[in-house]
């Protein structure tokens, strides 16, 4: 018997497929989550959008929350620690958390380095703006990946654009012959070994999740279109006015991506998402997505 | 040729799908009660129980299930499939279609790092041990009478069993390349395996 095998911390990620996982502070939060039919919740002290107002150092939550919201649900909790940040990663895994998110949303405490995650039990999470970067995550033991996108912002924008970029250089690598895949990885500054993956699986080597910037069920829908595994919800459910019924909406939208008129049915009369930011308003420092390599 | 649905609401659904695809079965995703039509087996895959138990509800999509499992269609759960299939889970949710004599414990083996893989001989698969993959996996509690156990942990949990038409394992099949589980799903779809089913107790 075998425990925090690749095969265990990948295959977790894969049941969370064709869910949506929800950022909550609050034990209550969590609840409505799971209610709401979340497949996981991501347990915050913040969420990103307050992360943005309060600015300053965003590091790992306190495990007092952490636990508390562990005590609460019966889906798996994830929580973040900060790039590069090792102790609050172990602090994580003692915690017996089921999920990492080494995030950009924290503040980095490493601008050169990554955390070595092949070294953890714990299964991480990582974001990606390209197939380059998400490739680089894995090669370091990343068993799920997610698409940046901009979190905090209500914008679906970047998310967009990180998916798009994926996928569609995911499509290009399929064609590409033996040399070709070569000169490609170091192009990409990806292991050969992780791009070959690519190229036979026709994906990526571990589930993609899109997240940053999405607030409704069509922008959740959108991103399982754009080839998405499922869906991180930050700011958007519980900054609405009204987060149960964001919240089932979304999952809806999720599990009938294909299906314009469930996705109109759930859209209706959910009251106001949450205020969005005009990504191209933020000065460069403010920007989350850029933070990691 | 036999039609198999995989239930899609949430979870690993894709993953079965491309084991059925490769064993050239006739497959489709079920979402909404009227995918249920014409089916002879179902799978419920792995994902998020209390998940997948609550857009069953959302979707009025329980009751035509076991309508479907009383005229006779097999169903395989695994993980949280075999939850959803229980009699009784020990705790108070998410509610189970009470489809097979077991009761079930949830995320009984401990959190995500205690999720593990073993290897278990399973004989009705022939001679070679399967590689079983545990996920936050539920373990069986009480077992009915009518129920047959396919497979154990060396320990003596049992992850694997059978009633009838229906199946259920602790773990993932479908993460793994050996499709001897889906064969085996298939033969009972096909009645070569067992009775009809019985019903619970």
């Amino acid at each position: 018997m075998e425990k925090g095998t690749w095969e265990v911390k990948a295959g977790l990620a894969q049941m969370l497929k064709g869910g949506v996982i929800m950022d909550v502070v609050s034990a209550e939060q969590a609840k409505i989550a799971e209610d709401a039919g979340a497949c996981s919740v991501m347990a915050l002290e913040r969420v990103p959008s307050d992360i943005r107002v309060a600015g300053g150092v965003a590091r790992m939550a306190d495990p007092e929350r952490i636990l508390s919201i562990m005590e609460c649900v019966t889906i798996p909790v994830m929580a973040k620690c900060r790039i590069g940040h090792l102790v609050e990663a172990q602090v994580l895994e003692s915690l017996g958390v089921d999920y990492v998110d080494e995030s950009e949303v924290l503040t980095p405490a490493d601008e050169s380095n990554h955390i070595w995650k092949h070294g953890f039990k714990v299964p991480f999470v990582c974001g990606c703006r390209d197939l380059g970067e998400a490739l680089r995550r894995i090669a370091e033991g990343a068993a799920m990946m997610r698409t940046k996108g901009e979190a905090g912002t209500g914008n679906i924008v970047e998310a967009v654009r990180h998916m798009r970029a994926v996928m569609s250089e995911v499509r290009k690598v399929q064609y590409m012959a033996e040399d070709e895949l070569q000169a490609e990885a170091k192009a990409l500054g990806a292991s050969l070994e992780v791009l070959r993956q690519v190229k036979v699986l026709g994906r990526l080597p571990v589930v993609n999740f899109a997240a940053g910037g999405v607030a409704t069920p069509a922008d959740a829908a959108l991103m399982m279109q754009l080839g998405a595994d499922g869906v991180f919800v930050g700011s958007g459910v519980f900054k609405a006015s009204n987060p149960e019924r964001v919240a089932k909406a979304i999952v809806k939208a999720v599990t009938h991506y294909q299906d314009p008129a469930i996705i109109a049915e759930a859209s209706k009369g959910l009251g106001d998402a949450m205020p969005g930011i005009d990504v191209r308003t933020l000065k460069q420092e403010q920007l989350l997505a850029v933070r990691g390599w | 040729m036999a039609k198999i649905g995989v239930l899609a609401l949430q979870g690993d659904f894709a993953e079965h799908i491309a084991v059925l695809h490769r064993l050239a079965t006739d497959c489709r995703e079920v979402r909404l009660p009227g995918h249920l039509e014409g089916l002879d087996g179902l799978i419920i895959p792995g994902g998020e129980s209390t998940t997948i138990a609550r857009l069953l509800d959302v979707y009025d999509i329980r009751e035509p299930l076991k309508r479907k499992v009383r005229e006779g269609m097999s169903v395989w759960g695994t993980c949280a499939g075999m939850i959803l299939l229980a009699r009784k889970l020990v705790e108070d949710r998410p509610q189970p279609m009470e489809l097979m004599d077991i009761e079930v414990q949830r995320n009984a083996y401990g959190r995500q790092v205690d999720s593990f893989e073993a290897d278990i001989p399973i004989a009705a698969l022939g001679v070679a041990p399967f590689h079983c993959i545990f996920i936050r996996a539920p373990k069986i509690k009480h077992l009915g009478p009518g129920v047959e156990v396919l497979g154990k942990l060396t320990e003596g949990g049992v992850v694997a069993i059978q009633q009838g038409k229906l199946l259920a394992t602790a773990f993932h099949p479908e993460l793994t390349e050996d499709t001897r589980f889906h064969e085996y799903f298939l033969s009972i779809v096909a009645g070569q395996s067992h009775d009809p089913y019985p019903g619970p107790d």
